[in-house]
């Protein structure tokens, strides 16, 4: 008894500390996605009866409708990444390394402040300047560039742009992070052995800024994935983002067993794609989510 | 004299590895006493388990008699201070030194009493509001060691706890630490590898090597009657020089070296002729130029390779003629041999019994 | 190429413009809302017509200012709620999940830890409606079994509370383990040394010097609970929050009073932003 009484309360603390992450691990996160996925595998019969089947996923398949959403939500997430990343690097890059440092910290400030700001708050800000009504067109017909005004929302271009804002900030913080951990010998060194700057940014600058460059990238590629409000409030107004086919089959078309299988899909989809960057880049998920 | 910590047969193995083997050794009340060891000979795991954080895997430890087995270290008489001193730095060094005392829900003016005394005790009337960043890193040790030595432990334990310091910090505090250990009489138990920290503070030394004690002894007889190789080469500087027994007879054996010089020399076990032994010769053993006139001295000719200077501590690296061997040798700054020169030849004697010898292991 | 390197005026002089350009891309929109909050007319658009706090003040028909507009002033009312409440529960429940990764050993530890950052690569949309999905099944359940009909069950103010809780519990895990691991685990023995017990050593030591993080966590866990829309939007009931009320607003058009709100919300998030920031710089 005596011989164990320091052991126990070692136990004692784990169960403190174990319950309630368990609890919400299970309840808030492993049983709603079981159910979502079982939910995904049942329909209801002509007579209203649940039964299983396949044929939420059949549908998807056979209509280019759904299909054609997914690839598209797909292949423009993965371009707003990197334009996110090309826009991104030169900006964390100018921060930490060619700034002076006594900006350094203010510009990196300057840098988090909009996006403390919520989402909604800067895409509107966006409609006000871009709309045909909009503050741009008005500069632009004031200053005789355009006679008539032209409506800048509510195309793929802008929409592209909205989600590349949003995300942005995801991308500059890990690069801030990796960037300022780059010693500037390494950079002073390759200079001095005669590398020009595009060779010292692929041999010296990128390399170095895989974890942060991985890290960003996933979860821009999640935001920008699962994004609702960018694509519904500045791209066409046909629901052609997949988050919006699902809200339309929950909300809208009140079938949530065909909008738990497109659920899926898409959480596959980004699962798919997250693990496909980790492994060509060599990097494990819980090193790079900090 | 009462025992203040008798620990018996201790053992600790993590996995295959066995870190502390069968130690055995009592500690009388108010002495010092030190571990002397190489990093990784088990030192910080006897201690640790002294202290009650590592539960041994056998062997059992008495604090003034009592079973410590499945006590908790928060329940145990003992303190300890840690290698990096482990003051809280989100409190006062009051709060700090107070921490022990609240713990024990002692009220609060005893609890001030206590910690203005033991802050007068350790020198540093008036720092109890400072935070710990505040202070300097001596006055950091007094504090970690206040925080100890208010709570009355029977033993202190000390983690090697002027590690972290500058050098010459260090060998004040060296002298600090005897002085206040003498001055509280608490047993002090304090592990280190720096012989030096050793020998000056305490009252016995245990040599410990690959989890077991090589030597237990007072600092004069490690210094000057090793028992064991280890001993001798890790306390202290010494010359190691490796020979054959050529002739032995009851402590004085004649030796002769690989380089073929013979010399007389002590030995504390028995050696057979032919036998295969180490000898050890400390640098200052060994005379530059001895006086003609001592005829029992060992004596042998080197040339002087290098003149090492460092004040009182300057030394000759020499090799005996036709040998690559290099040796150590005490210069002594008297002026008196300040016409040595680098590629002299010179002579050396030694005293047979400054040397000695063991069964090459 | 960098500071310490010569650079020619051109790639300084491009540099620098690059990073002008960057940062008008950034603050444009949010500065044009904040200017047209103040702009005497009835569309968030130019021209300019004079200055007025009409958007925030006025209470006529037609012209009714944020401080007299019911549906908004409610909403924001219920967003702050929603705030707290998982401002909270993530805070406890995130600290526990840092100590519990960062200091205890179990079996199965990695599995969990994969679990815990999982919220982090689930799009909020998946986690709204999962979550909606299951919470309903566990209404169907109670109610088939035990005829219960449980009002938690169904998407409406608590339902919004554990959806923003799920994944805000892993940001505030994720801070407070940082800091955790920066903490040097001998203090914790020195106080066990000193006659503390294991909660005297957490309640003391750990979690003191866990405070600006905790905070910090804190913060971070009220902002982002204020801010969600996705997904809060499939597991709101009729007490709507401010930004899915700003957003049916928005879609369907609406007078400068958005541009006011978007001011105010400007103003509060950058000043708890700033201070949050100003005290994590000072503990470290």
């Amino acid at each position: 008894m005596k011989a164990f009484s320091g052991k126990l309360h070692i136990q004692w603390t784990l169960v403190c500390f174990l319950t309630p992450v368990v609890l919400w691990l299970s309840l808030l996160i492993v049983l709603p996605h079981i159910d979502l996925l079982l939910m995904s595998f049942r329909t209801e019969d002509d007579s209203g009866r649940l039964m299983w089947s396949l044929s939420n996923y059949m549908l998807f398949f056979r209509e280019p409708i759904y299909w054609l959403t997914f690839v598209r939500t797909a292949v423009y997430s993965i371009l707003v990444t990197f334009l996110t990343f090309v826009i991104a690097l030169p900006v964390a890059f100018y921060i930490t390394k060619v700034a002076a440092p006594r900006f350094q910290g203010f510009l990196t400030l300057l840098l988090l402040l909009p996006f403390w700001v919520s989402e909604l708050v800067r895409v509107y800000g966006w409609m006000i300047l871009l709309r045909e009504s909009g503050v741009i067109n008005h500069f632009l017909l004031k200053t005789g560039i355009l006679d008539r005004p032209v409506e800048m929302l509510y195309n793929d271009v802008t929409m592209i742009m909205g989600l590349v804002y949003t995300s942005m900030l995801f991308m500059v913080v890990p690069l801030i992070g990796v960037l300022e951990s780059l010693d500037d010998s390494l950079i002073e060194a390759a200079y001095d052995l005669g590398a020009n700057m595009w060779s010292i940014l692929i041999k010296i600058i990128i390399p170095h800024a895989v974890p942060g460059i991985v890290s960003g990238s996933i979860v821009v590629f999640m935001l920008t994935l699962g994004n609702y409000l960018t694509p519904n409030l500045m791209g066409g107004k046909n629901s052609l983002w997949f988050t919006e086919q699902i809200y339309n089959q929950f909300i809208a078309s009140f079938n949530w067993n065909q909008g738990s299988a497109f659920g899926f899909l898409l959480l596959v989809l980004s699962s798919l794609v997250i693990w496909v960057g980790l492994k060509l880049t060599n990097q494990k998920l819980s090193k790079v989510v900090k | 004299m009462q025992i203040d910590l008798s620990v018996i047969d201790i053992t600790k193995k993590f996995d295959e590895f066995t870190a502390v083997e069968r130690v055995s050794f009592e500690v009388n009340q108010g002495d010092f006493f030190s571990i002397l060891g190489p990093s990784g000979c088990g030192k910080t795991t006897l201690l640790r388990m002294i202290a009650g954080f590592t539960e041994p895997t056998a062997g059992t430890i008495y604090i003034r008699g009592n079973d410590m087995a499945g006590i908790a270290p928060n329940k145990r008489p003992v303190n300890l201070i840690f290698q990096q001193l482990a003051l809280f730095p989100m409190m006062t060094v009051e709060e700090n030194i107070a921490f022990g005392l609240q713990r024990r829900r002692e009220n609060k003016a005893d609890i001030r009493k206590k910690v203005r005394a033991i802050l007068d005790r350790v020198e540093l009337p008036g720092f109890g509001e400072k935070q710990i960043d505040q202070i300097s890193g001596g006055q950091k040790q007094r504090v970690a060691i206040a925080r100890c030595l208010v709570l009355n432990p029977t033993v202190l334990l000390l983690d090697e706890p002027l590690g972290a310091l500058d050098l010459k910090l260090r060998e004040q505090m060296k002298v600090e630490l005897k002085k206040l250990q003498a001055q509280v009489g608490t047993t002090f138990i304090y592990i280190t590898h720096d012989q030096s920290e050793a020998l000056v503070m305490s009252d016995h030394v245990a040599v410990m090597n690959q989890g077991t004690f090589e030597q237990l002894d007072t600092p004069q007889n490690l210094y000057n009657k090793p028992q064991t190789p280890f001993v001798a080469r890790f306390v202290g500087q010494n010359n190691a020089w490796s020979g054959t027994v050529h002739q032995g007879q009851e402590r004085y054996h004649e030796i002769r070296t690989d380089e073929g010089l013979i010399f007389r020399t002590r030995a504390e076990e028995q050696l057979e002729p032919g036998q295969r032994v180490d000898l050890f010769l400390r640098p200052e053993a060994m005379l530059i130029q001895p006086d003609p006139g001592l005829t029992e001295l060992n004596r042998f000719d080197v040339v002087v390779n290098s003149i090492l200077f460092d004040g009182a501590n300057s030394q000759l690296l020499v090799s005996p003629l036709n040998s690559r061997r290099e040796l150590i040798v005490a210069l002594p700054q008297n002026r008196q041999y300040d016409y040595i020169d680098e590629g002299d030849k010179i002579e050396l004697g030694w005293d047979k019994d400054s040397g000695i010898c063991f069964r090459e292991r | 190429m960098i500071r310490s390197l010569p650079n020619s005026r051109t790639y300084t002089l491009g540099f620098k413009l690059y990073i002008i350009l960057y940062f008008s891309f950034l603050f444009a929109p949010l500065l044009v809302t904040c200017i047209l909050a103040f702009n005497d007319s009835q569309f968030p658009a130019l021209p300019w017509k004079g200055f007025t706090l009409d958007w925030f003040l006025a209470n006529v028909p037609g012209r009714v200012g944020i401080f007299h507009d019911r549906i908004n002033l409610d909403s924001i009312w219920v967003s702050a709620r929603v705030a707290f409440f998982v401002t909270i529960l993530s805070t406890t429940v995130g600290t526990c999940g840092a100590f519990l990764f960062e200091q205890e050993s179990f079996r199965f530890k990695q599995s969990l830890y994969f679990l815990m950052i999982a919220p982090l690569v689930i799009p909020g949309v998946i986690l709204g409606i999962s979550i909606l999905v299951f919470s309903n099944s566990l209404g169907i359940f109670f109610e088939e079994s035990w005829g219960l009909d449980v009002r938690l069950f169904g998407p409406g103010f608590w339902l919004v509370v554990l959806g923003q809780f799920s994944f805000i519990s892993t940001l505030v895990t994720l801070v407070v383990s940082a800091r955790l691991k920066k903490f040097d685990r001998t203090l914790e023995e020195a106080a066990m040394n000193l006659g503390a017990n294991r909660f005297e050593v957490i309640w003391h030591i750990t979690l003191k010097f866990l405070r600006p993080a905790i905070i910090s966590g804190a913060a971070v866990a009220f902002l982002m609970s204020f801010e969600n829309f996705n997904t809060t939007l499939f597991l709101v009931g009729p007490e709507a929050t401010l930004p899915i009320n700003l957003y049916l607003q928005v879609r369907d058009g609406s007078t400068p009073v958005i541009n006011a709100i978007s001011f105010l919300l400007i103003l509060c998030t950058s000043s708890v932003a700033l201070t949050n920031l100003y005290f994590s710089k000072k503990q470290v």
